[in-house]
Formats: structure tokens, sequence, C-alpha cells
């Protein structure tokens, strides 16, 4: 006597062979009694209870953020530094290339290919108009500002990048003492004022509404702000100090003693290692190794040798024991076609 | 002879109408007693099992919890008691959904449950995990504190090397917070959707073929045969994979089956007359 068993593709135009990784041996045994109803009612209980008690005893993280007011009161060289940088547009932000300026070749390369230039600048940022001028010229009743920047913006751009330079150096063994910012004298012209303004500005908490893009009153985009900041070494000295860095395993990490997103591990691994823990087209690198990676376990089950690792691992039978346990003479009725199994 | 729900909706559709033809097809893709089962195959006896509903009870958690956090507004958890505990139970239970998804894409895995029909199922979990992935990070982006002002500075990065930080902009937050609570789990839920769907159209899948160290434990030697091919003749006969399809056993298999599947469930059925020999699979005289 025979019996047949079917496989996986009743559609299947054409004969093909059966593969253990690919097809099954369809269940022909016994069933039994199952509540689906009840196993996700009990499920989502128990989550309840589980996030309930983890609110509960462990709470969530919740630090202040740094802001431009917080961020020049704390470190107002820095932000002096870091002000000039966007004043003269040599900041990080200022030569990133797109999709906020147009900077020859900036952009990270993966081989020939730049997917950062491809869409151009569509959020285009001048650091300089953006980050300085424009919110100084916001200032009310500031002739002396006033007159500053009017001699800024009318200067030819030579004058303005000597001024730039030579305020450059000075600002480098900047000090700060009594609410002010001290800096040697200098070939500067106004920028000195500029900067300065910029200062007091920035520690009095305007500047932070005046990086705001948004003209409306309600502001949802904070894009400027938070590119000016991390322009500066204060937050990423903050995050260092929380052990966020990059090559602290950084955004996989959450600020206090809280999980964070354990989740990217396996793309924050990437920043650990050479090339790209060193390579200046890093990030691109790991998103297309990460990329990869996502597509081929999304198509395990088409690749022959990967959609055999389970099967050669062997776990399955540790989650399957109480049936194979169970199966007994009925062993046989779980073999693929093409098999023939004699008593001994 | 009864009829099953399923047939009598069949029936009953009006066929030459699209809704009748949507209804009708849905209730033979899916018919009630397969969307919504009371049974399952035996070898269903393993926790790893449980971490699927596990992933949808947290995945509820998360969007009830983030309910109430959008009844009150992205800022009421910063200067309130009880939304800092709402707060909590989201972040709670967005790591307690991403551990349960973690074990149970593992455990699919080790059980290579993509076999059988079932590829996409297995892509739309992948996928489903991918997205929760996008969804969780444009949360950690809308907390409006130090984490996600950093998180949002140091991502921008990579998102910006893939060309898609021109339209998705990681520093702007109203555009994050739109993401993470409208776009993102919607489709994360659609896909989860499917995805449950999936399963329960094609079924939970069956074990490996038992091993021959099995085999050998069983008393039986196993000797393979010229690999036969599964042809669509074969395919078209009667052995369907799901229960409603199956000789059914007429009371209801109580847990003891695990240990001993009744007769009537195990009894190997008659081969189809036509079928060419060479395809079937033949049992020892004393197995008939």
């Amino acid at each position: 006597m025979s019996v047949t068993r079917a496989s996986d593709t009743p559609r299947a135009h054409r004969a093909r062979r059966f593969r253990q990784d690919r097809d099954v041996v369809e269940w022909l045994g016994a069933y039994r009694r199952y509540d689906l109803a009840k196993e996700v009612l009990v499920c989502f209980l128990v989550v309840v209870l589980l996030t309930v008690v983890c609110a509960i005893v462990f709470s969530s993280p919740d630090e202040h953020p740094v802001t431009v007011k917080s961020w020049s009161n704390a470190a107002p060289v820095d932000f002096a530094q870091t002000a000039m940088t966007e004043l003269d547009r040599t900041s990080g932000v200022a030569t990133y290339g797109p999709p906020y300026t147009n900077t020859p070749g900036a952009g990270q390369m993966l081989g020939p290919i730049s997917a950062e230039r491809f869409f151009g600048v569509r959020i285009p940022i001048d650091t300089a108009q953006d980050f300085v001028l424009k919110p100084l010229a916001t200032l009310p009743d500031r002739p002396a500002l006033g007159a500053a920047l009017a001699e800024y913006q009318g200067a030819p751009a030579a004058q303005r990048a000597n001024w730039d330079a030579a305020y450059e150096n000075v600002v480098a063994n900047a000090t700060f003492s009594n609410g002010q910012l001290v800096v040697k004298g200098g070939p500067y012209g106004p920028v000195g004022v500029l900067i300065g303004n910029l200062e007091s500005m920035a520690r009095s908490g305007a500047l932070d509404g005046a990086l705001l893009e948004s003209p409306q009153l309600y502001a949802t985009n904070y894009t400027n702000s938070l590119l000016f900041i991390a322009d500066g070494t204060y937050l990423a000295d903050q995050a260092g100090l929380r052990h966020l860095q990059g090559d602290q395993w950084g955004m996989m990490n959450e600020t206090g003693n809280f999980p964070g997103q354990a989740w990217l591990w396996l793309y924050t691994l990437w920043y650990q290692i050479p090339p790209m823990n060193s390579s200046s087209n890093g990030d691109v690198e790991v998103w297309a190794i990460m990329m990869v990676l996502t597509l081929l376990l999304a198509l395990v089950p088409f690749i022959p040798g990967l959609r055999s690792i389970p099967r050669w691992l062997g776990i399955y039978r540790l989650i399957w024991r109480v049936h194979y346990r169970s199966l007994g003479p009925d062993i046989i009725s779980q073999m693929p076609p093409g098999r023939q199994s004699h008593r001994r | 002879m009864s009829t099953s729900p399923a047939e009598t909706l069949a029936a009953v559709a009006e066929k030459d109408t699209w809704t009748g033809k949507i209804r009708e097809k849905a209730v033979e893709a899916l018919p009630p007693e397969r969307l919504l089962p009371d049974r399952q195959p035996a070898y269903v006896a393993s926790w790893s099992y449980v971490f699927g509903a596990l992933s949808i009870g947290a995945f509820i958690v998360v969007l009830l919890s983030g309910a109430v956090l959008a009844v009150e507004g992205p800022a009421w958890w910063h200067k309130s008691n009880v939304g800092l505990f709402v707060n909590s139970l989201h972040m709670w239970s967005t790591e307690f959904f991403f551990m349960f998804m973690v074990v149970h894409l593992w455990a699919k895995f080790f059980m290579a449950a993509w076999r059988g029909r079932r590829k996409a199922t297995w892509i739309t979990g992948v996928i489903a995990f991918a997205v929760s992935i996008g969804a969780a990070f444009t949360g950690y982006l809308s907390q409006q504190n130090f984490d996600s002002e950093w998180i949002g500075t140091q991502a921008k990065d990579g998102i910006n090397s893939t060309g898609a930080g021109a339209f998705w902009n990681v520093l702007n937050f109203g555009q994050m917070l739109m993401w993470h609570i409208v776009l993102l789990p919607l489709v994360v839920a659609m896909v989860i959707g499917l995805h449950v769907l999936l399963v329960r159209r094609r079924g939970v899948v069956p074990p490996f073929a038992p091993t021959e160290a099995q085999l050998a434990k069983a008393g039986l030697t196993l000797t393979t045969t010229a690999a036969p091919t599964v042809s669509p003749p074969l395919l078209q006969e009667p052995v369907e994979p799901l229960p409603t399809e199956q000789p059914v056993p007429q009371e209801p298999v109580a847990a003891p089956a695990l240990q001993e599947p009744t007769a009537q469930a195990s009894t190997p059925q008659e081969p189809p007359p036509g079928l060419p020999q060479e395809l079937l699979w033949n049992l020892p005289e004393d197995q008939t």
C-alpha cells in the first residue's frame, strides 16, 4: 500500500525536486485544542503587567536638551569659536555638502556613486546668513551693532575674509570673564562686535528663537538650531559623558542606565570596526552593509545554502522535541516523498 | 450533508457585484475557522510559538500608551508625573515589543518557517521588523530631550549619506513626530495585519522530516530512492495542508494527543488512483 504526500506548490507549472529547506510534508497527524483569542488576550495582559511594573520601578529618562542658551552659558568660548566658523563658512555644516550646502567634492561616496549628491541641496543653509547675520539683524536698538552689520555686509568679499581670518586667530585663545568674551585686539574690523553681540544674544535665549526656520508663531522645525549646536564641541562632550558617542556604541544607548535602542546593535557594530570607524564614507558604507544584510534576511527562503542553516543548526529539534518524541511508529508519516523506510 | 459557514457565505454572495466577488474571494482564502482557529496541529507545542502573540500584545500596548500621550500632546510628559508614567509605559512596551519580535524572528528562522508556500509570511515578518525599527527611531527623535537631540544630530549623517535626508529630515521635529504617530504606525499595523493573515492562510509550518537518528531511535532505517519530483498531478490530489480540508477528528483532540495522536488523524490516506507510482511514497507493509 502506498500513500501520497503533497508538497507546497499546488500552482507549480513544472515538476521540481522536493527540497527539505523549501518544501514541507504537510501535516496529516493529530490536532489539538487551541484558543487563539485567549492566547492573544493573555499575552496582552502579560505585557501590560510587565510594562506597568517596569514603568513603576524604572520610569523613563528625560534629560533636558542642550539649547543655544544653555550651551553659550555653559561654554561661552566654544560658542564664540563655533559662531566664528559659521560666519566665515568653515564649520561642519557650512562645508557639509548636500542636502545643506553646495560644497564641491562634499558628500559621501560608495565606490563611484554618491546618493547624497543625487538630490542636490534640498535644505539650503547659508551659515553666515542664517546662523549669524540674520539673527543679529533682528536685535532692536543697537546702533553699534547696526553699523557693524552694515560695514561687514557692505565690504568686499576679500575684506570680509581678512577680517574673518584675523578674528579666527584671536578667538582661538579667547577667554570669558564678567559676562564678556575677552579677545586680543587685531585687524578684524566689525567682526568682534558681531560675535560679541551674538554671544550676548545667545546667552539671553533670544538666538534660540531667531534660529527657528518658520516665520510663524508655531514652530516645529529645529534644523538650524540643532545643526548650529552640533557644530560646537559642547554637545559632543555632553554625549561622551553619557556614553553616547559613536565609538561608545552611540545611538543604541540611552541616557542614564536605560536599555535604549538595543535592536540597533548590528548597525552600531559596524561603526566600531575598520574601515568604517575611520572612513570618510563610513556612514554610507554602514548603510550599504545593513541594506544588503536586511535584503538577505528577507530573501533567505530563496537562497540555497542560507536557507539550509536552520536544518544544519538543528535547534528545530529542541523546538519540536515534543512532536518528535510523540511520533513513534508514525514517524513515517513525517517523511518526505521519495524516501522509503523499513523496519529492521 | 451540512454546509460550513464559509460555504454558506460564499453561496449567498451576489457574484455580479464587486463586493460579492471580494467577499467570495476573502471567505475562500480565509474561512472563519481558519481565520480564528480553535485547534492547531499537534506539533504546535512549544513556548517559542507564544512570542508572535506576545509581540502583538506588546504592539497593542505601544499603540494604546502612544494614544494616551497623543491625547495630551507631545510636551505633556515632560511636566506631568502621570505623563511621565504613560511615557514609561510607551518606552517599556516598545522594548518588550522588540524583544518578543526578535525572539519570534529567531524562532521562525530556526524552524525554517518559510517552507511550504510561506515565503511571503517570512518576508512580511522581516518587513514588519524593519518598519518597526523606523517607527521606534522616529519616536526617539520626537522625545524633545537630550537623547533625541543627540540621536538626530548623529543620525542625520547616515540618513543623508543614502540620499534620503533630502526628503526625510531627522532634525525636523514636526516631520518626525508626524511620521511617528501617523504614518509609520499605520504601515507597521498594516504589515503586521498582512503577516497575521498569511499565517492564518498558510498555517503553522510543519516540522522537518525526521532525521536518520530519529528514525533509528524508532527502529527504522532509511534508504533514499531516486529523488522524486513534486509535480502538479501529485499536488492536485486532495491532500491539503490546512485543517478545514483534513480528515477531522469527530471530537476535539485534547492535549494528550500530543503524545498519542489519534488513530483517525494519523491514518494514512489511500493514494488517489492514476498517480505515477514513482511519485508515491511507500509505507512498509506493517504500517498499512
